[in-house]
């Protein structure tokens, strides 16, 4: 196939033949083609088959004795059968929630210094860099790194596994606001100033408001992305089976972390939690997504 | 531009200017944030590698064995482990995503292609501990039958032999297909965006010059986005390298390790942290921190490169257009 592309970079005369009846032409191109579509049948058969057990095994744990799955703290023995998850659930809704209070902030914030101030500095372009290199950090190591500056000093406690969560965040939200910034016609910011209004107002009331939408739904996709991670917690939060809703002291657990130690564990009981606990977290990071697209959606709908 | 801008914004006076100016510090401060946690990553983890380092010398990065008793840690089997392992996984991968993305924007009608990409974006927000317990639980079991084929078929090939050796289910082999199915997502999306930047002129020359659609994707298509396609894979890698739950529960945790055989069981990095950091001592502790902060390097040096590529891939398609 190379002898075509260069045929047709020569732009000379083609030296295979083209013509309508090379049928091995045309069957090759269809067979590539249709490899393409197989590929596309390839991918969606883990997924189908992923959440297709998680119904299945976790379902019935979950909706059983319905809510005590959500309510009940977890078994002190593991080899118990029976529900639940409740303290994980507390604890991954108040880590995440506590790691998108920082995150969320920083991250809009770090790009209007990006987008709206530093535009086309050197400080800017190596920011940018930078968030891009953090993107790359294995969350293994964000979860080492707060387990040495906070954890060691503080103790285990939901504020460690959120600050790791956070640092994952950060350079994701700070990109997809960043995305988003881009998209603000200048000619919004212009009218504003003719207006006498100051920077920091129009971007606050003119930028800000025009982007929301689209930055609203990539920090959802940012948060699903980390209520699912499990690494940084293992360092940072401890384990404990009992609720505990203040994170600012004390071991708790989350439910990452249940599913991580079930997998493991050999007693069925166990074992039927963690569906049960896995079948959770995937409903709520696809919520969480789910919200994301509608969002969008919306928001193109209104354009 | 930017001093266009500037220009243009009202001069404020009094407390309305200081408010101004406060908002821009807020704003260059949460940018710095960036900088200050990415150097503190480097600073304070670096600074506890001393002990495992001191004990070991440059030998904790050539020896295979990690015997935390005789104090002997050595990272070479895990470095070998999540480079395997991640190999694996682009060799699954990257045919499966390159070969998504080109159905996705050549191929498919727009009807069939908003679907797929919802499945793909719902595939890269399964936590990866959820692909982790579906892979020893449920993959591993039901693939040793076809573990057992591969190895008997191949046993007697040359290079094929040693790659399908003794099985066992949990093995690097298991953990790469995972890692497959978690990066997919990954470099397909990627893919796309490159793909779809080749301009639609290339594409219909190709074709007046009677290319079939294929001859039209390898002589149009392909060379344009080449660049950005490696950074693509390249990235794929970075991330295959430092995932660590779902690799955790599915290599089967054997020290060690340093084979072709890609049904052996073995260890990666990130695996080790999780699986040692429990009962740990000071030593063994700086020793996994160290093993950590390799990770890190390795994963900062193939993205960093990955970007770059990407980059340079995005402003030469650009040139291409002006």
């Amino acid at each position: 196939m190379s002898t075509t592309a260069t045929t047709i970079s020569n732009g000379g005369t083609p030296d295979v033949d083209l013509s309508e009846h090379n049928s091995w032409r045309k069957t090759k191109s269809r067979i590539m083609i249709s490899l393409t579509g197989v590929a596309a049948l390839i991918i969606a058969i883990p997924l189908f088959f992923v959440i297709g057990t998680l119904i299945s095994k976790g379902a019935g744990v979950v909706f059983r004795d319905f809510p005590a799955f959500f309510t009940k703290g977890i078994p002190t023995r593991s080899e118990d059968f029976g529900p639940g998850m409740g303290p994980a659930i507390i604890g991954t809704l108040t880590i995440t929630g506590f790691a998108t209070l920082v995150a969320v902030p920083l991250g809009i914030l770090g790009a209007i210094y990006l987008h709206e101030y530093g535009k086309g500095t050197k400080l800017a372009a190596v920011v940018r860099f930078l968030a891009t290199v953090m993107t790359g950090v294995p969350s293994i190591v964000m979860g080492l790194f707060i387990y040495v500056i906070f954890t060691l000093r503080y103790g285990l406690s939901g504020v460690g596994g959120a600050l790791a969560l956070a640092c994952l965040m950060l350079p994701v939200v700070i990109r997809a606001t960043e995305e988003m910034l881009k998209l603000v016609p200048d000619h919004l910011r212009e009218a504003s100033y003719a207006l006498g209004t100051g920077k920091a107002r129009t971007i606050l009331t003119i930028v800000l408001p025009s982007a929301l939408p689209g930055i609203v739904s990539g920090c959802l996709l940012a948060v699903a992305r980390a209520a699912g991670e499990t690494a940084p917690l293992l360092f940072t939060i401890g384990a404990a089976r009992e609720s505990r809703f203040n994170i600012f002291s004390g071991a708790t657990t989350a439910l990452p972390a249940q599913i991580f130690e079930n997998a493991k564990s050999s007693y069925p009981g166990a074992r039927e939690r963690g569906w049960g606990a896995a079948l959770t977290l995937l409903m709520i990071t696809f919520l969480f997504t789910l919200v994301a697209r509608l969002v969008t959606a919306a928001y193109k709908k209104r354009r | 531009m930017e001093a266009r801008l500037d220009d243009s914004t009202p001069v404020l006076t009094g407390h309305k200017a200081r408010a101004d100016r406060s908002f821009k510090w807020l704003a260059l401060g949460a940018g710095l944030a960036v900088l200050v946690v990415l150097g503190l990553i480097v600073f304070t983890m670096v600074r506890r590698t001393g002990p495992a380092l001191d004990q070991m010398g440059l030998k904790f990065f050539t020896e295979k064995r990690w015997a935390p008793p005789k104090k002997i840690y050595g990272a070479l089997a895990l470095i070998w482990g999540t480079v395997f392992t991640a190999t694996i996984a682009l060799v699954l991968a990257v045919p499966l995503s390159i070969g998504i993305a080109l159905f996705v924007t050549q191929v498919a009608p727009r009807k069939l292609k908003t679907p797929i990409v919802y499945l793909l974006d719902l595939l890269a927000v399964v936590p990866s501990v959820v692909f982790g317990m579906w892979g020893v639980l449920v993959l591993a079991p039901h693939i040793k039958g076809l573990y057992g084929w591969l190895h008997r078929t191949f046993d007697a090939w040359p290079v094929l032999g040693s790659i399908f050796g003794k099985p066992q289910t949990r093995s690097f082999l298991t953990a790469g297909i995972i890692l497959a199915v978690m990066v997919t997502p990954i470099i397909t999306s990627l893919a796309r965006e490159v793909i779809e930047t080749t301009p639609a002129s290339e594409k219909e020359a190709a074709l007046a010059l009677g290319a079939t659609k294929w001859e039209m994707i390898r002589g149009s298509v392909i060379p344009h986005s080449k660049g950005g396609l490696v950074g693509a894979v390249m990235l794929g890698l970075g991330r295959a390298m430092g995932e660590t739950i779902a690799v955790a529960l599915t290599i089967g945790s054997a020290l060690g390790q340093v084979t072709i055989n890609a049904l052996a069981p073995g260890n990666s990095m990130p695996s080790l942290i999780t699986a040692e950091w429990g009962e740990a001592d000071a030593l063994k502790k700086s020793a996994l921190i160290t093993v950590a902060v390799t990770l890190f390097l390795m994963t900062i040096i193939v993205n960093t490169a990955a970007t770059a590529v990407v980059q340079r891939s995005i402003k030469k398609s650009r040139g291409a257009l002006v």
